[in-house]
């Protein structure tokens, strides 16, 4: 039985895509606290390998245990396929996602988007959840767009109200997807400000990004993926200024400022 | 006034009796054709496979010769099921295919398989990422459907689906073969009675685009329904 106290622990993950291994054995342990940074060329497989976490995509071997409870799969024709929906459902409510495009839910405002989740999923009256959502709206400087369409609000305003989003679910782990690769390049420190905050306060958050900043400055642990594995990884201080592998220090190489 | 020389009142009842059966066969029809959609885009061909056939099937075929098919043929089945029963427990039941039920099922199944296809366009046409984050916060799949997908689908499918239930409107005049007295039964009676079409066929024409235009603004309320964070609504 893995320790209950870590909030996730991810271990040996392969994936293929058709002929293609994208994951050759990853595995990774999120301690509470941990900031961990995936980074890597694109291909590596790093966004695939943050949404195997929790089963966007569905990992060919390999376990993923949320404190301590290991989600169950079974094998079907299709495949490996989680065992128990509801086992799945509730786990995911405990890792809060936040995506490269936002994905923000058109249809719904946004404090309709940040109380969603809460009122239909763990059940929150709403009154209370829409407190709860218009002061996460007030933390991530949204309060008074709450009753704009995501439309109506700019890349970097979508993505901190994704955020907003995100935690209102109360995650014990946040993924970040990407998050500030699809925004022009002022809205970018916005988003990281957002972020920093949060790490700051002692989240658990796997962050997949392309800022070294970000990797450098706020993460207390680092990996590098190289087409599907792990190439190197370790405390920013030490790898990202002393580079073991060749393969590292070319990919970090063209990014000296 | 005109004088519409006693068919007045029965003019009113078919045109109830047609409103009625095409919001009944509508509702049979968008129930059916989410249901296929969604079996045609489920990954286990088990349900694929049917509501393939159904649709390819029910869209190839005449409408004329389907309500005759079923109408009659259901009737048909029927009686030879109670002729069974009759025979092996000297049960004695006799059940009628009522027109009505018969219309409302039959053009509920015709117009189900146009459904599915503009539901199933709708459905591909729902931004992925949005169905993945609601299934990352743990949705299940009853409520991402409700709450996500048929949400953001409608969107896709409202154009469709008024062209669907226009057609739908007009095929009700169908049921007049089998013998169910909706407006244009009426209007036929009274014209071979009296040989005044005209003064028959118009308020029926006019009857139908009543309807219509009635359900553009039940339209237009639904596209500023659906539209909400996309564009400004026409």
């Amino acid at each position: 039985m893995a320790d209950a106290s870590i909030p996730l622990i991810v271990s040996d993950i392969h994936k293929r895509f058709g002929d293609n291994e994208v994951l050759k054995g990853i595995s990774l342990e999120a301690r509470k606290g941990d900031v961990i940074t995936l980074i890597g060329a694109s291909g590596s497989g790093k966004s695939t390998f943050l949404r195997c976490m929790n089963l966007l995509e569905r990992p060919d071997s390999g376990d993923i245990t949320v404190h301590g409870e290991p989600i169950r799969f079974r094998r079907t024709r299709h495949g490996r396929e989680p065992a128990d929906r509801s086992q799945l459902e509730r786990i995911r409510t405990r890792l809060s996602m936040v995506f490269q495009n936002f994905n923000l839910w058109a249809h719904m405002t946004l404090i309709a988007n940040v109380i969603e989740a809460p009122v239909h999923v763990r059940g929150i009256p709403k009154a209370h959840a829409m407190e709860q959502g218009m002061a996460l709206l007030e933390r991530v400087g949204l309060a008074e767009r709450a009753h704009y369409y995501p439309a109506q609000l700019s890349g970097g305003q979508q993505q901190r109200g994704a955020i907003a989003r995100a935690l209102a679910m109360e995650p014990e782990v946040m993924l970040f997807d990407e998050p500030t690769s699809a925004l022009d390049p002022e809205l970018v420190g916005d988003v990281l400000r957002v972020m920093r905050e949060l790490a700051d306060e002692g989240r658990t958050m796997i962050v997949v990004t392309h800022e070294m900043d970000f990797a450098r400055d706020v993460s207390n642990q680092v990996v590098y993926l190289h087409q599907g594995m792990v190439e190197e990884q370790g405390h920013p201080s030490d790898i990202l200024t002393n580079p073991r592998s060749p393969r590292l220090q070319q990919f970090l190489a063209p990014r000296g400022r | 006034m005109i004088d519409f020389q006693g068919y007045g009142p029965r003019l009113l009842e078919g045109a109830l009796l047609t409103l009625e059966l095409a919001v009944l066969s509508l509702l049979v029809s968008v129930v059916l054709g989410l249901a296929t959609a969604s079996a045609r885009l489920s990954r286990h061909a088990v349900l694929r496979l049917p509501a393939v056939l159904y649709t390819v099937i029910i869209r190839g075929v005449p409408d004329l010769v389907l309500m005759m098919m079923l109408f009659y043929g259901a009737q048909i089945g029927i009686n030879q099921i109670t002729d069974m029963i009759y025979d092996r427990w000297g049960l004695d039941i006799f059940i009628n295919v009522d027109p009505f039920v018969a219309g409302v099922i039959t053009i509920g199944l015709i117009f189900g398989a146009y459904m599915a296809e503009t539901f199933r366009g709708a459905f591909l046409a729902v931004d992925q990422g949005q169905v993945e984050a609601a299934e990352s916060f743990g949705m299940s799949s009853w409520l991402l459907f409700r709450r996500i997908r048929f949400p953001l689908m409608m969107r896709h499918a409202l154009p469709g689906l008024g062209n669907n239930w226009m057609v739908l409107l007009k095929t009700t005049a169908l049921v007049s073969i089998i013998g169910l007295s909706d407006m244009v039964r009426v209007a036929a009676e009274a014209t071979r009675a009296t040989h005044q079409t005209f003064l028959f066929m118009i308020p029926v024409a006019l009857g139908y685009l009543v309807i219509t235009s009635l359900s553009e603004i039940v339209m237009q309320w639904l596209r500023k329904r659906y539209n909400a964070g996309f564009e400004e609504t026409p």
